[in-house]
């Protein structure tokens, strides 16, 4: 954590000196007051300087890096973590070797630890992100599949006449293929069931 | 193994000194028993025991090479 001490006649004034040391942002830092300033005889005897100490809080991102980083250690794999953040997202991309393990069948590990981490990051404060981690490209090459899934699948209602259900998929997989077919007026799509079992269904138009 | 449930529980709870793993190690199995602060229990199994699922998930990842079945019970 970032910190330093800095000293001026009033508490506001410390404060501006500390964040231009930083480069930081009031929004960003945490203030503790050492010492309230004191006038003295004459403005010289005795006076007192404030005294402020600012602290950097760490952002959502990094912390949320840093858990990640933890987890994939105490599992004994070793990841290198990489962080993108902006005022609504979080995006954490893992790569490293043996990193299937971190993925499981159908991304069903990468989806628990994807929900953990943003429960954990979201804990406390006003603040919150969502947050996605995706290792070594899975999830943007599953995005792909779908959607040339969705295509396949489409042209067969089509040819069939008839509707086509898809297998139980989570929100943003359903998005995914919601997205893919909204341009195709031959067919539409709609979703059914509960979840976790709600899936796409892809109906030929009339 | 057991580092991983404190990590993750740790990260979850409001009372992360409360949190409380315990490992112990069978012939064909493992289990890991997970106890937190009265107050943070909701916090580690969720609603329908999303949470819960999730931890278990994980740790069954972390653990798919030992062969041997792991169980996490948060008591």
């Amino acid at each position: 954590m970032k910190e330093v001490v800095k000293s001026g006649k009033s508490v506001e004034e410390a404060v501006k000196l500390a964040l231009a040391d930083l480069g930081a942002a009031v929004s960003d830092v945490s203030v503790e007051v050492l010492s309230e300033p004191a006038k003295g005889l004459f403005g010289i005897l005795g006076a007192k300087p404030a005294v402020v100490k600012v602290t950097v809080k760490d952002s959502l991102g990094e912390r949320a890096g840093v858990l990640v980083k933890k987890i994939i250690t105490s599992m004994g794999l070793d990841g290198n973590v990489v962080v993108h953040e902006n005022e609504r997202r979080i995006e954490i991309e893992i790569n490293g070797d043996r990193m299937g393990a971190l993925i499981g069948r159908r991304g069903e590990t990468l989806n628990a630890l994807q929900y953990l981490v943003g429960l954990a990051v979201n804990r406390s404060e006003g603040e919150r992100k969502r947050v996605q981690i995706d290792v070594g490209g899975y999830r943007k090459k599953r995005d792909e599949t779908l959607r040339e899934l969705a295509m396949k699948l489409a042209d067969k209602a089509k040819q069939r006449g008839r509707s086509v259900a898809l297998e139980p998929m989570n929100p943003h997989e359903r998005r995914v293929i919601h997205m893919a077919l909204k341009s195709r007026n031959d067919i539409y799509t709609f979703s059914e069931g509960e979840e976790p079992f709600r899936k796409i269904v892809i109906s030929p138009r009339k | 193994m057991k580092e991983l449930v404190e990590i993750l529980a740790k990260a979850l709870v409001d009372k992360p000194e409360a949190v409380e793993v315990k490992l112990t190690e069978k012939e064909k199995s493992i289990v890991i028993e997970l106890r937190v602060a009265a107050e943070d229990v909701g916090k580690v199994i969720g609603k329908h025991g999303r949470i819960a699922r999730a931890i278990r998930q994980v740790v069954k990842a972390a653990a798919a090479h030992s062969r041997k079945k792991i169980v996490v019970e948060i008591l």
